[in-house]
């Protein structure tokens, strides 16, 4: 890479459950005020980026140009371009290295990386049938043709078809995929819901020490995650009934994420642009790696960042021991514990084309200020939400405090990235 | 909006108010812009030094119209705009009839928003002169009460050594709208030693132009009044509030090109985290407000240490701990020599309210800081003033009920309530580079409310 690439910081807006506080939000609002929010925070008003990449999961065919119209929003200078990229879940953590290697590259100083999405926006579609009579009724050359068409129409053309959460390839939901996962590697109830624990606990403490005081901006009142439950307990959690997996299943409502909404933002500029400008640093962006796994083959759907973390070391010549800090997307609590046993296990590992195991983690590293248990998962915030927030953890531990980012997505597909202090 | 407001603004309602002797009050002169009318400049004493500031600013003055005697006072043929009194050098008390003779013809012809502005020798020599300085006073506070349509009367202490630069800012001030509900208010300047240099283009539209002013509360409000208006004049504002009003304040920072910072005031490190700000941004701080306060209003009897503490650290001791942190010159992003500070006190600070112990203990005590640091500071250039507002019009006074709120706004000599604005523009004229000879002052910005001294 020619040019270092640096995290300035990020914002993003306190994530809820969909359907409730921001009920009546779009993306297109939740995302304005995310990058809003990150403007105020590096007084960039009026300031013209070379560009702002963003995305969302669930998006209306009207918000095909969504980036560029919250650019238009915001308070960034009109001649801020965009683009809208799109990779499941890990979309802002693929828009993070959109503009990370465009800077690389030299063909842009500084940008923003952002995600955003919102199950309470999700485009709502009319059946095929019905949509093929107003195609026929819109063609139709007399009123009396029209209105001999529409007369087709009955009730049961009228239900709206709400966007699929299924795998096109398997039918199976992404909730049915883990639980065959979670059965395979055998990972247990406790583990999963020690993990949703530890998620809770975690968030809540970093709200209470003012961690979040500079990487996240209140939106329409709500101050903190609403998902977030600090009372969370192994008690509490072991009364919820199964979720997936049948009535012998282990994934619960409390261990798996929440349909949530939500948007964040990361502000990216090259080492000698922050520089000039006056703007903080705190980590530098080092690599990434994207992989995908053949789960219309059978393999694990949510698995593919293991291959990827096993190629993006060898690539830099670490280790699991040399990350300070590691971030595991939680899915669900049993994809975190099903990544780790993957990353320990030999003949699992030598299946992906790896030379072997990659290593057992120290979980005291793991995910230390919460994750997507306990803040939620607004699909295409993910990414954008974790990497200011782990660049800022590094910054505290000191230059050259190396950090890991694993971000699963629907597909089978999932990326790495590695961040380290500066 | 309760029936009985309803009521009061309807078309009767406001025949009814009017016969009851509350009309509708006047609208203020605010702004930069000067009176319509002519500025009359009098100097019974033969002193030159408002005459001098005056044509720093490049305003012309006209002569009094004099009373020397006979029942019938002599008047203006048209509305003037101000009468400015150069009351320096006076010596002794049959001189005050001097002023009478100025102010009897003028007081029926000044203008809607004009000007009565008293210019007098700070309180120094014998008896009689010192006996004369506290008279200047007296009449001060009546003509600002028999003044009508929003003209306001206040006085000007100048110390011997006082350049007409060092009076310049005041004086502009004073005849601007800026000064709108600032009235029957007293203050002194000081000699600051700047030259006839620092004053090149007169009275600067952009006085704060390329100097970082932090404002504490600046999400809404009082402070995000203070944010906007110095920003208006050039400032580049670090606006602080608390991360729950985190949206607000970055709308308005964002309107106005600043910088957000949610941050708690009261955090143990709240002012090195300003100072690593303005460090980091590669600046350095001229300027900051205190104006983020809260209340807890409770009457004594039942004030817990809870609502006790909160108040006090909030709106007193977190400003003391974060002064100490930006004066400090090892803190980088600190506070510059010729730097400014500025607390936001009340009116209650002065009068103490019933149910606002904590409260009124806490803006007593600002006054009490600027004060108390004024002198320290004055060898590093450094000056500490504070506001003391009256009743001003924002979302939280307008939670007062009503006929509460109505006698609030009444009783004053303006007869209405401030604008945040109004308090906003008197921190700007303290954050005024030429305002170095203005420290250790609290004006209030009140209409001249009868709460308080």
């Amino acid at each position: 890479m020619n040019h270092d690439v640096v995290v300035v910081g990020g914002n993003r807006v306190p994530f809820t459950k969909g359907g409730t506080h921001y009920a009546e939000a779009s993306n297109h609002d939740l995302l304005t005020a995310a990058i809003d929010g990150l403007v105020a925070r590096y007084g960039l008003a009026g300031t013209r980026l070379d560009e702002v990449a963003g995305g969302a999961v669930l998006k209306h065919a009207n918000d095909f140009n969504l980036t560029r119209e919250v650019v238009l929003s915001s308070a960034l200078a009109p001649e801020t371009p965009a683009v809208d990229l799109q990779q499941a879940c890990a979309t802002g953590l693929e828009t993070t290295m959109y503009i990370a290697n465009k800077i690389a590259l030299g063909q842009a100083r500084v940008g923003i990386a952002a995600g955003v999405d919102s199950t309470s926006d999700a485009p709502i579609a009319v059946s095929d049938s019905l949509r093929r009579i107003l195609h026929a009724a819109s063609g139709a050359r007399t009123a009396k043709d029209r209105i001999g068409i529409l007369a087709k129409i009955r009730p049961s053309h009228l239900a709206p078809v709400p966007p699929r959460v299924s795998e096109p390839r398997t039918g199976l939901t992404m909730g049915e995929h883990q639980a065959i996962t979670t059965k395979r590697w055998g990972v247990t109830r406790e583990q999963q819901d020690e993990i949703a624990v530890a998620s809770h606990r975690n968030l809540a403490r970093a709200w209470d020490e003012g961690f979040f005081d500079d990487l996240v901006t209140p939106y329409l009142s709500l101050a903190r995650d609403g998902i977030m439950r600090p009372d969370s307990s192994m008690e509490k959690l072991a009364k919820l009934k199964p979720a997936f997996g049948g009535p012998e299943g282990t994934m619960t409502a409390g261990n798996s994420t929440a349909l949530s909404d939500g948007a964040a933002a990361v502000l990216l500029a090259s080492a000698e642009y922050a520089e000039e400008n006056h703007l903080p640093v705190l980590a530098r962006v080092v690599d990434a790696e994207v992989a995908a796994v053949d789960h219309p083959g059978g393999s694990d759907l949510l698995m593919a960042p293991v291959g990827a973390t096993g190629r993006l070391l060898a690539r830099q010549g670490l280790t699991v021991d040399d990350f300070a800090l590691v971030e595991i997307h939680e899915a669900f609590a049993a994809t975190v514990v099903a990544t780790l046993k993957a990353w320990e296990d030999a003949d699992y590992c030598r299946s992906l084309g790896l030379d072997g195991p990659i290593g057992t983690l120290d979980t005291s590293r793991l995910n230390v200020n919460g994750s997507s248990l306990a803040t939620g998962h607004p699909f295409a915030a993910t990414g954008a939400r974790i990497v200011p927030s782990l660049a800022k953890m590094l910054a505290a531990r000191g230059p050259g405090s190396k950090g890991l980012i694993s971000v699963c997505a629907a597909g089978g597909q999932g990326v790495v990235a590695i961040l380290e202090a500066v | 909006m309760k029936v009985i407001e309803k009521a009061y603004y309807s078309p009767v309602g406001k025949k009814v108010a009017a016969k009851a002797g509350l009309s509708e009050p006047p609208r203020l002169r605010r702004g930069r812009d000067y009176p319509r009318g002519p500025v009359v400049l009098a100097a019974p004493a033969g002193s030159t030094l408002v005459a001098e500031a005056l044509e720093l600013l490049g305003r012309t003055s006209e002569s009094p119209v004099l009373d020397t005697g006979g029942d019938k006072a002599p008047g203006y043929g048209d509305r003037i705009g101000a009468v400015v009194l150069d009351a320096t050098g006076l010596t002794d008390l049959t001189q005050l009839e001097e002023l009478r003779q100025v102010l009897r013809p003028a007081m029926r012809a000044i203008e809607g928003s004009g000007r009565v502005i008293i210019v007098g020798s700070s309180p120094e020599g014998d008896w009689e002169r010192l006996a004369l300085t506290q008279a200047l006073d007296g009449i001060n506070r009546t003509v600002a009460k028999e003044l009508r349509k929003g003209a306001t009367s206040n006085l000007v202490y100048v110390d011997p050594d006082v350049t007409a630069v060092d009076l310049l800012p005041t004086l502009a001030f004073l005849l601007e709208g800026r000064s709108a509900f600032v009235d029957g208010q007293a203050w002194t300047v000081r000699a600051a030693g700047l030259e006839e240099a620092d004053t090149v283009g007169g009275p600067a539209e952009r006085p704060l132009a390329g100097l970082t002013i932090a404002v504490t509360g600046a999400a809404r409000g009082i402070g995000e009044a203070i944010a906007r208006t110095l920003a208006r004049d050039g400032a580049e504002i670090i606006a602080i509030d608390i991360p729950p009003a985190g949206e607000a304040l970055a709308n308005v920072a964002n309107d106005i090109g600043g910088v957000a910072l949610q941050l708690d005031i009261t955090a143990p490190d709240a002012g090195e985290r300003i100072a690593a700000l303005v460090a980091g941004r590669g600046g350095s701080l001229h300027g900051i407000v205190h104006n983020a306060g809260v209340t807890r209003d409770k009457m004594l009897a039942n004030l817990d240490q809870k609502k006790w503490a909160q108040v006090l650290d909030i709106n007193l001791a977190a400003q003391l701990r974060i002064n100490k942190v930006l004066l400090d010159p090892a803190t980088q992003g600190g506070l510059v020599d010729g730097g400014r500070i500025v607390g936001v006190s009340s009116m209650v600070g002065f009068g103490g309210n019933a149910g606002q112990t904590n409260y009124a203990a806490s803006k007593a005590g600002v006054i009490g800081l600027v004060r108390a640091m004024a002198p320290d500071l004055a060898a590093r250039g450094i000056t500490i003033n504070a506001v003391a507002p009256g009743f001003i019009e924002t979302e939280m006074t307008q939670l007062i009920p009503f006929v509460k709120r109505e006698v609030m706004r009444r009783t004053n000599s303006l007869d209405q309530g401030g604008k945040p604005v109004d308090v906003a523009e008197t921190i700007g004229y303290f954050l005024d580079p030429r305002a170095a000879g203005v420290t250790g002052q609290v004006i209030r910005v009140c209409g001249q409310n009868l709460m308080g001294q």
